[in-house]
């Protein structure tokens, strides 16, 4: 058994009606009978808009699982996921699209651009799927602000893993979604890189009030987030608002240790 | 996202041209048929329309029913009074006779002069009515009495000036001719490959042993007489063996014989594009699947982004839509250079087709086009349709792979129903009671589909054992690599099914091509080493053309001949049925060994003037037994009634003989022109040097005639078939370098998907030409796999025709078959080379760092 106390539910949800995402007592288990693993085992957690939430956790913990299953990427065995009042858990697959469209943006630790596209259109790529155009200025000033004018027209095998992060965070941001989750964004970049990778996504959450949820295991990550959950087993441990750096890794040794 | 899909196909330049280039062949070959039988109609066309442009009506001599090219007999001509009668005639402005008729011409080594099988053509010309003579003078004189006068191209092909001697030989012996002069059979140039040769209408009428005959009267109309009313004033006096048409109608009728030949050579060289095409399709289907698999991040994030299931769809679709529709320009391309290779080609087995330049018909654009695009959309529907399968959480996870779809565990079951009525449809085809022919073809086309199908799908679960089968030589041979090899072909079954399935088509159709070849050379040898008790058999050089039947008059006054048998063939109406009628001369007992069930070999001695014999089928099938009366319709009209004499069991491989045999006798009394398809001599003393070199001098005036002995004459009879065979081959070779493409496509996608493996096996010490044989070794595995399903599927399904067919017989081409199994090695060893080589250049160090 675990040895970590699992914290109750009223010390996580917290933010009420004005969540932008909630999830209700979620568990997840892969496998039947003897193999049977329990990846999530009852989480229940909310997230405030306009806020940069991190999910901390070992390896193993269930953080990753938890993510795919807020973004709607996977299923919970049991429990419910809100996202902007809508619940997605029973969605089908058209559904499912239309709410990637408008509420959903993601960062992946791979980056996961198009090869044969450039930046640019590696970033307007959401609004072309979506049958939309994007406003000029807005797209103009996005591109300015994650530094990439001027390698618009570069594509990504000439960019550097720090610029073709940038051009994914872009990409997350210029459908404006409701939450943008973020699947260790700096999991591949060197450390000087994912400074500055981390330094733009709390700029975003900071400048236009982009909503947030980041899985990381890195604790740099981690302490730029206004709000830090922390997992382990399959269940959160900890709810940790603003923390240094230190305050994470005491944390995460705690959690390791017991 | 239609930018995205075009761009994704630009970024992927080599692999799209793999691919593409499946289709490619396969358009071209439709491409190519079209423009060379379009090319050939258009020439014909012009030739007849040359011939009758300035004539307003012609006459023809009428066969009491249709008589087709070639059958042994002729039209029957008509008296040269009836010219002067036309002539005589107020609405006729002017009118000339003519004959004409085969004419070989021999040059000065006494050796034929022949271009393939183009014919040979003689024909009478009146140089003082230019009006109806479309040959141009290029050099010399129009010939008089006893002269000829020959087309440019011939004359330059064999050097022949105007004032040289050459042999002609018509209807009888060949005559010493001095060329006149030499002319181009239009303003536009020659016929290809034809011999064209001219005589005044005396010479041509003693050639043709038509004196006092006419084939044919061209008329113009007299000033101020329209065509309809020429034509009808002629057809008043004409006699019920005459005919007359406009020259245009003319000009259609002569080329309506050529048309069906056309047809039939568009049908089937269409067919062979067609089966290119089937097999591209597999290609496509099994590289885009291969290429959805290895996408399938990108897929995955397209839907993370908000791409819906209907857009990745589209997008694989479109990306094929583009892909088709290059492929097919390219094909249409390649196709032009195909025709002349197919112009080259049929000339190379003797088929010299007349070509005035390639023509391509915007119909042949579009309908290539059209079939080009079709074939791989729909080949590219189920890889799209697994691309929209993968989940979006694929964008996340590393090494995802696509969940099975919902029918997969349906598959081997499917396939094999499939299979299985395939098989069923073919043999309803084969052994169905009361189907017409399209029935029977559309039943065993599509059962030989859904064969096809079935194996190809149903195989994927017969590449394990097969790779352990095949791959264990390998395995041994090849140490390491060759095991590494063997597994890998195993490791996704269903890709190296698919990638072998091409190859299995081609392979199955060509050994069904080499099994019923043998078929009916085994069941003619053995025919022939039953029937023929003689020693010699005299035919023409090109082995089928009917020979004058004045060739056995110098052969039996040879000292040594005992019997000179000679057996006429042509068209008759028997039974309400055109049929082939032959004759048969006195001796015949002497030459032939038949099984009598009635009658007896002296049945044939004592035909007289109304006798005849039939073999037991159309007995049987018409009741007839000793003593029935047979009716008879000759070309002229003239009907005579036979009795039957005599029943024969022939062999299997067939005997020279038609359903019904009379007297050369009876034959000659009532057929205009009568002539020979085979001589067969028995001499004092059998085959010898002697006998021999008696029989050649015998024939030293018919330089077209070819004397042989039983060995000699099977090679040769089997001869056109071989060559009809080669062309097969080298048909179906197209689909064979297709599934190439396929192999190659197939193992440049497996190549990159390894990268970070390969680059593992090299770091821990794998030599580079390790790495090649180890992809070299797959792909022998993997062609061989396709030859082994093939081959066997080839075998099954000749099986069954042989079975049904009467006069096939099985028999091994066990040196084809060990042939094809090599040129499968070759095929794999050639399709491994370009991924080989990639293979081994991956630079190890960013192989490892391949994500």
């Amino acid at each position: 058994m675990d040895a970590s106390e699992a914290l109750s539910d009223e010390r996580v949800l917290q933010n009420g009606k004005s969540a932008v995402v909630t999830a209700e007592e979620v568990t997840r288990c892969y496998g039947e009978g003897d193999t049977r693993v329990d990846a999530l085992r009852g989480v229940s957690l909310d997230v405030a808009r306009g806020k940069l939430t991190a999910v901390m956790g070992p390896s193993g913990s269930g953080k990753s699982t938890l993510m795919h299953i807020l973004a709607a990427l996977d299923k919970p065995t049991s429990g419910t996921v809100t996202i902007d009042g809508t619940e997605v858990t029973t969605l089908g697959d058209t559904q499912l699209t239309k709410l990637r469209r408008q509420h959903i943006g993601f960062v992946f630790q791979f980056f996961n651009l198009l090869p044969m596209l450039t930046a640019e259109e590696n970033v307007r790529l959401p609004l072309t799927i979506a049958g939309k155009k994007p406003e000029k200025e807005f797209f103009e000033d996005l591109l300015q602000k994650v530094g990439l004018t001027e390698r618009r027209t570069h594509r990504p095998s000439e960019l550097s893993g720090g610029q073709q992060q940038r051009v994914a965070i872009a990409r997350a941001l210029v459908s404006q979604p409701t939450v943008i989750f973020a699947d260790e964004p700096t999991g591949n970049l060197d450390s000087a890189t994912s400074g500055e990778i981390l330094d733009l996504m709390r700029a975003s959450v900071d400048d236009l009030g982009q909503t947030t949820v980041m899985v990381t295991h890195d604790p740099r990550a981690a302490a730029i987030a206004d709000r830090i959950l922390f997992l382990a087993d399959g269940v959160i441990v900890k709810d940790m608002t603003e923390g240094t750096m230190s305050d994470v890794i005491a944390e995460m040794d705690e959690i390791t240790q017991s | 996202m239609t930018r995205v899909a075009l761009k994704a196909l630009w970024s992927r330049k080599l692999r799209t041209l793999l691919t593409g280039f499946a289709i490619v062949l396969g358009v071209a070959t439709i491409t190519g048929t079209f423009v060379l039988t379009d090319s050939i109609r258009h020439a014909f066309d012009s030739i007849f329309t040359t011939i009758y442009r300035g004539t307003d009506a012609v006459v023809t001599g009428k066969a009491a029913f249709d008589v087709s090219e070639d059958s042994g007999v002729e039209v029957p001509s008509f008296p040269e009074s009836l010219l002067g009668e036309v002539q005589g005639l107020k609405t006729v402005g002017a009118a000339v006779g003519g004959v004409g008729g085969t004419a070989q011409l021999i040059d000065k080594d006494g050796d034929v002069i022949r271009f393939g099988g183009a014919p040979n053509i003689g024909f009478s010309v009146d140089p003082t009515q230019p009006r109806f003579n479309s040959i141009v003078l290029k050099s010399g004189t129009w010939p008089k009495a006893d002269q000829v006068a020959i087309d440019t191209g011939t004359a330059s092909k064999k050097d022949i000036e105007p004032g040289q001697t050459i042999g002609v030989q018509g209807s009888g012996a060949e005559r010493k001719m001095r060329v006149s002069g030499l002319f181009d059979f239009s303003s536009e140039g020659n016929i290809g490959g034809a011999t064209l040769a001219a005589f005044n209408l005396a010479t041509a009428q003693r050639l043709f042993n038509k004196v006092g005959r006419l084939d044919q009267i061209r008329a113009a109309a007299a000033a101020g007489t329209t065509q309809a009313q020429l034509v009808s004033s002629i057809a008043d006096i004409l006699p019920p063996t005459a005919q007359v048409r406009t020259g245009d109608a003319q000009a259609t009728e002569d080329a309506s014989d050529t048309q069906g030949f056309i047809n039939f050579l568009q049908g089937f060289l269409l067919a062979f594009g067609g089966i290119a095409l089937f097999v591209g399709a597999f290609v496509i289907a099994n590289s885009l699947s291969i290429t959805v698999a290895q996408r399938t991040r990108e897929f995955a994030t397209l839907r993370t982004i908000g791409a819906s299931r209907r857009q990745i769809r589209r997008s694989v679709l479109i990306e094929s839509l583009v892909l088709g529709f290059v492929a097919s320009l390219t094909g249409i391309v390649l196709g032009l250079a195909l025709a002349k290779g197919l112009f080259w080609l049929f000339e190379q087995v003797g088929f010299t087709l007349p070509n005035s330049g390639l023509l391509l018909e915007t119909r042949t654009v579009i309908v290539a086009l059209v079939v080009g695009v079709l074939v791989t959309v729909v080949a590219s529907l189920r890889p799209a349709r697994r691309a929209t399968r993968v989940p979006p959480i694929a964008a996340v996870r590393e090494g995802a792979t696509l969940p099975p779809g919902r029918f997969a565990r349906y598959r081997p079951i499917g396939s094999a129903v499939t299979g299985l009525l395939g098989f069923a449809l073919l043999a309803y085809g084969l052994f169905g009671s009361g189907l017409s022919t399209a029935q029977i073809l559309t039943f065993m086309g599509i059962g030989t589909v859904l064969v096809f199908f079935g194996v190809a799908f149903f195989s994927s679960q017969l590449v394990v054992p097969l790779a352990h089968l095949l791959g264990g030589p390998a395995a041994r041979i090849g140490g390491a690599p060759g095991i590494l090899a063997r597994d890998n072909a195993m490791r996704n079954p269903q890709r190296t099914a698919s990638t072998a399935a091409a190859l299995m088509i081609g392979l199955a159709l060509v050994t069904l091509v080499a099994m019923l070849a043998q078929g009916i050379r085994a069941s003619f040898f053995d025919a022939v080493n039953k029937i023929w008790v003689t020693d010699y058999a005299v035919t023409a050089q090109n082995n089928y053309s009917p020979i004058p039947i004045s060739v056995s008059e110098p052969l039996r006054n040879s000292p040594n001949t005992t019997a000179v048998v000679g057996v006429r063939a042509g068209e008759a109406r028997i039974f309400d049925s055109t049929d082939f009628l032959t004759g048969v001369d006195p001796g015949a007992s002497k030459v032939f060994r038949l099984e009598w069930t009635a009658g007896g070999p002296q049945t044939m001695e004592t035909l007289g003037d109304r006798g005849a014999f039939t073999d037991e089928d159309y007995a049987k099938d018409h009741d007839l037994t000793v003593g029935s009366k047979v009716g008879v319709q000759f070309p002229s009209g003239a009907k005579r009634v036979f009795d039957i004499r005599g029943i024969f069991d022939p062999p299997t491989g067939g005997s020279p003989f038609g359903p019904i045999t009379i007297s050369s006798k009876a034959f000659d009394q009532e057929v205009e022109q009568p002539k020979n398809l085979f001589v067969f001599i028995t001499t004092n003393g059998g085959e010898t040097e002697a006998n021999t070199a008696a029989l050649e001098s015998a024939l030293a005036d018919f330089p077209n005639a070819k004397l042989q002995n039983r060995n000699q004459f099977k090679d040769n009879q089997f001869s056109g078939l071989a060559q009809v065979l080669n062309v097969l081959y080298v048909l179906l070779a197209l689909s064979v370098i297709v599934s190439l493409f396929g192999i190659v496509n197939t193992l440049v996608l497996s190549v990159f998907e390894r990268t970070r493996e390969i680059g593992m096996l090299r770091a821990v010490g794998t030599t580079r030409w390790q790495v090649r044989a180890m992809i070299t070794f797959e792909s022998i595995v993997t062609a061989l796999m396709g030859a082994a399903i093939g081959i066997a599927l080839g075998v099954i399904l000749s099986a069954l025709l042989i079975y049904r067919v009467d006069f096939l017989v099985l028999s091994w081409p066990i040196g084809s078959l060990i042939v094809f199994a090599l040129a499968a090695i070759l095929v794999g060893v050639i399709a491994a080379v370009l991924p080989a080589r990639r293979a081994a250049r991956l630079n190890v160090l960013q192989a490892l760092q391949y994500e």
